[in-house]
């Protein structure tokens, strides 16, 4: 197995807060890492800095090379990122939205080609959007709308998708539907990914590893069936759970605190 | 949605624009220029003019049937001033869709960052301070008060918030906006004298328009409009957000500041001669958004055509509504301008600075 991305204590100040603190991981080629912690640990940073996006002190390599001194286009062409709340122009098409994924690979001021074109086509047919490229982006449904997102991010053609709560704003048929269709593209496509995710239970069902983050810093790391315990949740998340462990899977289930008044 | 997929499969392309609405663009252009040319106090057929416009072309050999003094009035007087309203509007248009899509505002134009109080501020100087003939050092003294302005609120919104932030960068226009109109007020009443002067120079108009200007504008028109329209994809990859953009590879703080420094530019040239004429830069390119298509690459090159002649136009009635005497055709542009902002304002579902 060879390393798709490396960080070797990482950190990120933000303003004057560290966001992210001296954090190393080591990524394997095709490997899903998931990402969990509570609100304002550093899932979305540490995401950001693989992508170049923040200032970062350390260093990270993307497939070898340092995300620092990558030219923006370049890291493009291996690292796709989609955001948490990505905006999706409601009168685009659905063929014109995932078109723009070609951007790394078309020239500054050029138009796409017949490659860009039939890049974005195999996409859309992954994605069994196919019959939909002619629709405006505002018709669809919340389902189909990110079936387009993940088209466009394909149609970059990066080896190494970074996805930030990718089922948030979904059902969960929907949630479940969007996570075999990663866990697909993974298998098809040797995809590394890395998601931050909230949904203990979902996460530890498809990621190979779980990353723990709590502040800025790496406080566990492993199997779901490492990771997740009634008491690291308790910890970080300040949850009172039951975790529940049955044919290899682990269920987090939140359980109500009763508050009493102290007297 | 009930909506049924369509039976045969789609192609897979950008939409770019229909062919049918280049040419009713570029018919829509053509008629207002030769609209322009007719109509005036003196009566000239259109056969007669369109002779004359062909006679004066280079390589091509047509005798023009016009006296001389009707020859010198198509060819001195309404040519260059239409020839100037299309080049204005043109560049107006293409620079709000611009910096519409820059700053992904639906309402910005190209008067956001501080051109028109720069230009204002320029002329006013220079309108107060110098006994030149207006024709020489106005322009270029608008011009050069236009470019400072934006160039101020550029590096201002710069170090308050860095240029991720278009908000600040707005925010920063308004401030530089708002010193400089304070200024041009101060030179003002400094020298009332010519107040009427820089009145009228403030609502602008084509009303001394010569081949001079002409030549002054067409050069930054042509440039500034060939960067803009050359940027027409990178505009709709900006529409995705900034993170996103920069995800897809653009390093969106430089494409950012080429086409603001375009968009400026150009319109700073567009303002030097004409002075301020409002609303262009909104009315034009929403038009083409409601009827044609919302994406740059449409809305870009149909502005360019679209602009040029929907100034002419506008020209024409500001010179003929109150004929003998003219209106300022910013006027004319505000009253159209100002109901249509109304409509995008309510058709628009978040504005976000």
């Amino acid at each position: 197995m060879t390393v798709a991305v490396q960080l070797r204590e990482v950190s990120v100040i933000l303003g004057k807060q560290r966001v992210l603190c001296e954090t190393s991981l080591q990524v394997e080629h095709a490997e899903w890492l998931g990402l969990i912690g509570p609100n304002g640990a550093g899932k979305t940073t540490l995401l950001r800095a693989v992508n170049g996006l923040v200032p970062f002190s350390g260093s990270i390599l993307v497939e070898g090379r340092e995300v620092a001194s990558s030219k923006r286009r370049e890291l493009a062409q291996r690292v796709a990122l989609l955001p948490q709340a990505t905006r999706t122009p409601p009168e685009l098409t659905v063929a014109e939205y995932v078109l723009l994924g070609r951007t790394p690979h078309i020239g500054y001021l050029a138009t796409e080609g017949r490659t860009d074109r039939s890049a974005a086509e195999q996409a859309l047919e992954q994605l069994a959007l196919r019959p939909f490229a002619a629709r405006p982006l505002w018709s669809l449904s919340g389902g189909e709308l990110q079936r387009a997102v993940l088209a466009r991010a394909l149609a970059q053609e990066a080896r190494i998708l970074l996805l930030d709560e990718p089922t948030s704003a979904l059902d969960l048929g929907r949630q479940q539907q969007v996570l075999e269709l990663v866990d697909d593209l993974r298998r098809d496509s040797g995809l590394t990914v890395i998601s931050a995710m909230h949904d203990l239970s979902l996460a530890g069902q498809y990621v190979d590893r779980l990353l723990l983050l709590d502040r800025g810093r790496v406080v566990a790391e492993g199997s779901a069936n490492d990771v997740l315990s009634e008491a690291s949740i308790a910890a970080f998340y300040g949850a009172k759970v039951r975790v529940i462990r049955e044919n290899g899977g682990v269920l987090v289930l939140p359980q109500r605190v009763e508050y009493r008044c102290a007297r | 949605m009930a909506e049924a997929a369509p039976q045969e499969t789609p192609e897979v392309r950008a939409r770019g624009i229909p062919a049918g609405w280049t040419l009713a663009a570029l018919t829509f252009l053509l008629g207002s220029l030769l609209l322009g040319l007719g109509i005036g106090p003196v009566r000239i057929g259109p056969g007669p003019i369109a002779e004359a416009v062909v006679a004066h072309l280079p390589l091509v050999h047509v005798r023009s049937h016009l006296s001389p003094v009707e020859d010198a009035i198509v060819w001195q007087l309404r040519a260059p001033r239409v020839v100037l309203a299309m080049l204005v509007g043109s560049m107006l248009a293409v620079a709000g869709s611009a910096y519409q899509g820059v700053f992904r505002n639906p309402l910005a134009d190209p008067y956001l960052l501080g051109v028109a109080a720069g230009a204002g501020l320029g002329a006013t100087v220079a309108i107060s301070y110098t006994s030149a003939r207006p024709g020489e050092l106005l322009p270029l003294s608008a011009f050069a008060g236009a470019t400072v302005g934006v160039g101020a609120a550029y590096v201002l919104g710069r170090s308050v918030g860095g240029a991720r932030t278009t908000g600040t960068l707005i925010l920063a226009g308004v401030t530089v906006a708002a010193f400089m109109t304070a200024a041009q007020t101060f030179v003002q009443q400094q020298r009332t004298q010519n107040l009427r002067e820089v009145y009228s120079w403030l609502l602008g108009g084509f009303g001394t328009a010569s081949w001079h200007e002409v030549w002054l504008a067409a050069p930054y028109v042509a440039a500034s409009s060939a960067v803009i329209v050359a940027h027409r994809r990178v505009l709709d990859v900006l529409s995705v957000g900034d993170d996103e953009a920069a995800s897809l590879g653009l390093n969106v703080a430089r494409v950012r500041l080429f086409l603001v420094v375009a968009a400026t530019v150009g319109t700073a040239a567009a303002v030097a001669v004409s002075g301020l004429i409002g609303f262009v830069g909104i009315i034009v390119p929403h038009t083409i958004r409601l009827v044609v298509s919302t994406s740059y690459r449409a809305v870009v090159p149909l502005s360019l055509l679209a602009g040029g002649g929907f100034l002419v136009l506008t020209d024409v009635l500001a010179r003929t509504l109150l004929s003998p005497s003219e209106l300022p055709i910013g006027v004319v542009t505000a009253f159209l301008g100002a109901p249509f902002f109304a409509v995008v304002l309510r058709t628009t579902r978040t504005v976000g600075l």
